[in-house]
Order: C-alpha cells, then sequence, then structure tokens
C-alpha cells in the first residue's frame, strides 16, 4: 500500500524529463498495474486508463467557478498544469457499482459466492488532497473496527504517483484545510513539474520501497538543489493561490448552530441533486439493491453510492428523518467538517472545491461556513 | 444442500451474511411473528441484550432486527418482526425449514452487566418490548443482584400487547411489578388506559439507586424520559433504544448518522445524557 511500508533506504531524487513519463507508465504496465490517469474526454479532465504518457491533459487548464468549469488552453507544454475534474479515485477504490456477492437458490436455502481477484491499479496524477482522501476513506474502510474485504485488498495492490500541484484553481482550498498542495507523505512516487513550461521537466521522489524499486528504473539525472527549490517554489506559489479559503474551526463552529437561518438559505438554493456528494472524494454512504433474475434462483447484492441529500437516504418506517432540504444539508456541511472529526480523528473535508464547482447553483462550503461565522460576528442567526 | 461454501471470504467480509434455518414461527400479533433461528454451520451465536442483526431474506433485502431471545442460549436466536416494509413482510412470510441470511451482532448493549445492586425500570411502547426482553431475561436469571424490578408497559390496544403470556407470568411473581396500559381499551378490558408515562409517575423505584431501559417510538421514548427525571431519575442512568436507517451495521454505508454517532456502531443503545442534545434539535 502506497507510503505504509518503511523505506529501507531513501533514495535521491531525480529529475527526467517528458520521455520519462512514458518510462513510467510501461515499468507500472510491466509490473502488471491498469494504469490510471487524468486526460480530456467530454470537455473535462477525467481519470481512465491511460495507454501513453502523450495521453495526458497536456497545454489543458481548467477555469473553475461556483457551478462553473470549462476546459482553456495553457499555451504551454505542462501536462499537469490542470487541478482536479468531477472525477475521483474513489471511483475505482470504491466503485460506484459494486456487487458485494451473489447467490444461487438451492432448496429452501441458498448458497453466496463473493468476488475473485480485485483489481491492481496504478494512479498517475493524484493531488494532496486526494492523497488525503484516500487516506481518510483507509479510515472508513480499514481502521473503524470493520474491514470492507475488498476496498482493503484494491488498496493493497495500489500504487499511487502523487503530482505536487504547482497550480492551484478557482475553487481550490486545500491550504485552509491543511491538506495541501504539497503532497506530504503517502504516496509511492511524487512528482513535481518544473523548468521550461514548453518543455517541462519532473522531479521524482519516491515514498515507499514500491515507489523506490520503480524509480531505479526510470531514465534520469540526479536532481540538484536548485531543482529541489524549483519544485519548492512552485508549490507555495499554488498555495498561495487558492481560488477559497474555510473558515477557521469550521467544524466548532457548526456544532455551535445546529439550529439556524442559513440552513433555510441555503434550502431555497440547494436542488438535492446529490451532485456534491457524488464528486466529493471522501463521501463514502453507500446503499444496497437486490438485483434477482426471473427465475428466481440467482440474485446479487450491489452496493452503489448514495447520498445524504436524498429523502430516501433517512428513512425509516413511518417516513424519513430529514424531511427538510435544510435538515439534509446541514447533515452533509457538518459531516464533513465537523462530525468527522469525533467519528475519525480528522476533517472529512480536504478542500478539493469539487462540490462547488459542480454544484449547479453553485453553492459554495466556504460561503455557507462563512455566512454562519458573520453571523456570530454579529450576534445574530439563531432561529 | 444449502450450506454457505467455506471459502476464506466468506466469514471475514463483514457484508457477508450466514445462514440459518427458522425452525420455529409463532405469530405473535396480527403483523408480528417472532422466529426462532439455528445457524447452519452449528457454531455458537453470541449477543448481548440490547444488540441486532441485519436479517437477510433471499433476494429481497436486509432488514436490522433486534434480538428478542435469551443470550444465554447460544445454539440459536430469536427475533421478534412486524411487518412495516417490503423485507420485514417478506421475512414474516418465511416458514419453518427455510433459510435466512443473519450479520450480527451489532451494537452497543443495554446496560444490564453494569447495574447490579440498583433498581431496573423498563419502560416499553408496543413492539419495543421485544429489544428489551433479552435485558429482562438477563435481569431475572440474576435476580438477587438486583434491587426492585419493574416493568412499564404500553401498547395501543389490548390485542397489541407483546408476549402476552409472558408479560402475564412476570406480573404474576412477587419479586417484580409490571404495570401495563393501552392507548385505547378494547373488548373485557379492565386495564390502565392512557400513556406510559402515567405508569411512570406511579413510581416504585429509588430515584438515586435505579436505571431506566428504554424501548418503543422516539416519542414515547422522549416523555418516558422526561417522566423518569421528573420523578428525580439522572439522566446517566435512563437508556434508549434509537432507531435510525441501515444499510450495513458496521459503519460503511453512512444511514444512521446521528450527530457523530453511527447509531449502529455507538448504539442503538444510548445514555440519555447523551441522547437528549441530539434529540432536541430538528431533524438531526
Amino acid at each position: 500500500m502506497g507510503g505504509i511500508a518503511p523505506m529501507a533506504e531513501n533514495p535521491p531524487a531525480i529529475v527526467m524529463d517528458g520521455a520519462g513519463l512514458q518510462s513510467l507508465l510501461e515499468a507500472l504496465a510491466d509490473r502488471g498495474y491498469q494504469v490510471i490517469g487524468p486526460q480530456v474526454a467530454d470537455g473535462a479532465i477525467v481519470y481512465q486508463s491511460l495507454a501513453a504518457a502523450s495521453d495526458l491533459p497536456a497545454g489543458w487548464i481548467e477555469q473553475q467557478d461556483g457551478g462553473h468549469y470549462r476546459l482553456v488552453e495553457s499555451g504551454d507544454a505542462r501536462r499537469f498544469a490542470h487541478v482536479v475534474g468531477p472525477h475521483t479515485w474513489k471511483r475505482f477504490l470504491y466503485p460506484s457499482l459494486q456487487r458485494l456477492w451473489s447467490a444461487t437458490r438451492q432448496g429452501q436455502g441458498f448458497e453466496i459466492s463473493t468476488e475473485g481477484e480485485q483489481p491492481k491499479y496504478a494512479f498517475i496524477g493524484v493531488r494532496a488532497c486526494e492523497l488525503r482522501a484516500i487516506g481518510i476513506h483507509d479510515k472508513v474502510f480499514i481502521d473503524s473496527g470493520f474491514t470492507d474485504a475488498g476496498y482493503a485488498e484494491r488498496r493493497r495492490r495500489n500504487f499511487l504517483v502523487a503530482v505536487n500541484c504547482a497550480r492551484a484553481g478557482d475553487t481550490c482550498f486545500c491550504a485552509s484545510m491543511g491538506s495541501g498542495p504539497d503532497v506530504g507523505d503517502g504516496y509511492d512516487l511524487a512528482l513535481t513539474e518544473i523548468g521550461d513550461a514548453d518543455d517541462p521537466s519532473y522531479l521524482v521522489e519516491a515514498g515507499s520501497d514500491a515507489g523506490a524499486d520503480l524509480q531505479r528504473m526510470l531514465p534520469g539525472r540526479p536532481a540538484g538543489a536548485d531543482d529541489l527549490s524549483a519544485a519548492a517554489d512552485a508549490v507555495a506559489a499554488a498555495a498561495r493561490s487558492m481560488g477559497r479559503e474555510m473558515v477557521a474551526d469550521a467544524g466548532p463552529l457548526l456544532k455551535r448552530h445546529l439550529e439556524h437561518r442559513q440552513w433555510d438559505a441555503v434550502a431555497e438554493r440547494c436542488l438535492n441533486c446529490t451532485n456534491c456528494t457524488m464528486v466529493c472524494p471522501t463521501c463514502f454512504c453507500s446503499t444496497v439493491e437486490d438485483v434477482t433474475d426471473l427465475s428466481g434462483m440467482e440474485t446479487e447484492r450491489i452496493r452503489k453510492w448514495d447520498s445524504c441529500f436524498t429523502l430516501d437516504f433517512s428513512y425509516i418506517h413511518g417516513g424519513a428523518v430529514r424531511r427538510e432540504g435544510g435538515s439534509r444539508y446541514r447533515q452533509w456541511m457538518t459531516h464533513k467538517l465537523a462530525y468527522w472529526w469525533d467519528q475519525f480523528g480528522e476533517s472529512g473535508c480536504v478542500g478539493c472545491g469539487r462540490c462547488i464547482t459542480w454544484c449547479p447553483v453553485g453553492i459554495d462550503i466556504t460561503e455557507e461556513a462563512r455566512a454562519i461565522a458573520a453571523s456570530e460576528t454579529a450576534g445574530q442567526g439563531e432561529d | 444442500m444449502n450450506v454457505l461454501a467455506p471459502n476464506r471470504t466468506v466469514g471475514q467480509d463483514p457484508m457477508v451474511p450466514r445462514s440459518f434455518v427458522i425452525e420455529r414461527v409463532r405469530k405473535e400479533l396480527s403483523d408480528t411473528y417472532t422466529m426462532d433461528l439455528v445457524p447452519r454451520d452449528g457454531l455458537p451465536f453470541r449477543f448481548e441484550p440490547g444488540q441486532f442483526n441485519m436479517l437477510y431474506v433471499f433476494g429481497v433485502g436486509e432488514v436490522p432486527i433486534s434480538i428478542s431471545g435469551d443470550s444465554k442460549v447460544t445454539a440459536g436466536i430469536s427475533h421478534t418482526t412486524r411487518s412495516v416494509g417490503k423485507v420485514s413482510a417478506a421475512l414474516n412470510a418465511l416458514q419453518p425449514g427455510d433459510v435466512v441470511g443473519v450479520r450480527g451482532p451489532y451494537g452497543a448493549p443495554w446496560p444490564v452487566a453494569d447495574v447490579h445492586g440498583m433498581d431496573v425500570v423498563f419502560v416499553a411502547g408496543g413492539v419495543g418490548l421485544a429489544p428489551l426482553r433479552p435485558a429482562i431475561y438477563w435481569v431475572l436469571a440474576h435476580r438477587a443482584e438486583f434491587g426492585n424490578v419493574a416493568i412499564f408497559y404500553g401498547a395501543r390496544t389490548p390485542e397489541d400487547i407483546l408476549f402476552r403470556r409472558e408479560v402475564q407470568q412476570w406480573r404474576g411473581r412477587f419479586d417484580m411489578t409490571v404495570h401495563v396500559t393501552v392507548d385505547r381499551a378494547t373488548g373485557a378490558w379492565s386495564g390502565k388506559v392512557g400513556v406510559v408515562t402515567q405508569l411512570i409517575k406511579g413510581g416504585g423505584f429509588d430515584r438515586h439507586n435505579a436505571v431506566a431501559l428504554v424501548c418503543g417510538p422516539e416519542v414515547m421514548m422522549r416523555y418516558a424520559a422526561e417522566a423518569l427525571g421528573e420523578r428525580g431519575m439522572p439522566k446517566q442512568n435512563i437508556h434508549v433504544s434509537m432507531e435510525r436507517n441501515m444499510k450495513c451495521a458496521v459503519g460503511f454505508c453512512g444511514h444512521c448518522q446521528w450527530g457523530a454517532n453511527f447509531v449502529c456502531k455507538d448504539g442503538p443503545v444510548f445514555s440519555y445524557d447523551r441522547a437528549e442534545p441530539l434529540l432536541s434539535i430538528w431533524e438531526l
């Protein structure tokens, strides 16, 4: 698992040119990994199978704002100048549709069979916020009393190539969440795009034994002090250019205001479309469906992503617990920013900004938190 | 035969059930049945009073159902289920010999093992008596270790009194008191009419040294806890059993969240000093 195994030795960082990326993909493929990386498709940067380094989104960046996403040409050749799009890595580690098991009727009973081998994924271009999100899911599915066997196995086989952000998006706020833009640790290899924007180079740093092993296969020269400082400067520039900022101590703030007029105010705009929960890299809620064939002999239990924004989500006999939109938005936002700390010892929000960009009406979680904070300063807001 | 494949994944994965055979079905009320289940694998099933299982009906789905039997018995388990939805109705349509899937036991139990020497007050509403029955069995099995034992039970009508014969037996004992009230008297009912909180006002427990275990509809539990509080019982000695939507029971699906709690793991039993602040918030 990325970054978990301690390194026997710390191999010195290297710098490779753009062709080195193709060597990286080939080395991963040789080791049996299914390589997934960012590419342009349907007007967005998405994560899908990456056949060649030439498929990386060189020359593309996004314009992002509340309810707004457009790809625009960057005018240079950087492959990782974009930030994050609608996809998250959870679509591979925690698929939106997943067969838990299947069963065949036998007499008055049934026999259950489970899935076979799990896929072996290598992810290219995991950003700091996403690396944090994967760590958060590790805690949910592996380290909180019960272990999701499929998830744990996919993670055990997983290889993570992180990328330090050299540019922040207009809806990014990882710096104020303490989750980026520096990738920190938890990766196998980390890349930083440096040098000439028209012919960028890549600083390569290993973060695990598996990463160190792979780094030795890559062409490159030892990194110099100027390479390391160029990388550090790029990340620092990204930190300074965050498009958004979360108010300090948002968790305690929200807990003080579980009854607040702002919940009604956001409910007037929220469409309960569930987009924010689908694009969120940490949202993990799911439901199950039973699918049976026409003969009634074969059945499957399917787990699929669910959202706290649906009325069904909180249904118990007699009706839903959270009938009002404000209650559902409050559930989502307080879980992310407040209760996650109680449950898992960290924030459930990593500041990636996807919920802002992909909200069809542009609701901005940082603005909602700020509105509640402002009412506290002004001494008003309680119902 | 219909035995779970003994492969290694089964048993390790918390989402995969064990298969149990229905040994006996008892009709309790017009829409409520008790099923005794025995495991196909013959291994013992251990639980603590107040815990629940996820019961799976082939091809239909899975529901959380509290265990209503005796925790001293490990050869099988009993569940008492009211038909309120698709899965519970399908469960209640099954017959002896049919197989169901069982995942569990899950959840925090009633604190019966921690309250030796205290008076014990059971407050039940409707089928809320079912999750309390294992705790009642436990207290009666260790009767000498407790002070006064009282059951306050409210049902909608005399026909809705669950475990009627057992309630009558308990009522005939000299070492416990049983009070029953109905919302609406029908037939030859000559007992009390009114809400269960009226019974609590009658007292019969040492408020400084008593614990209350409360199970029923959420609104009933709130009023019962208030009535117990008015009688001087500290909130941390009052315990309620919460119900929320559950799909997994192991903290993966997120449905049962209630403030910072996963009701499946942190509950369903909560002391009222923890529950009250959450119950007071609209649609939490």
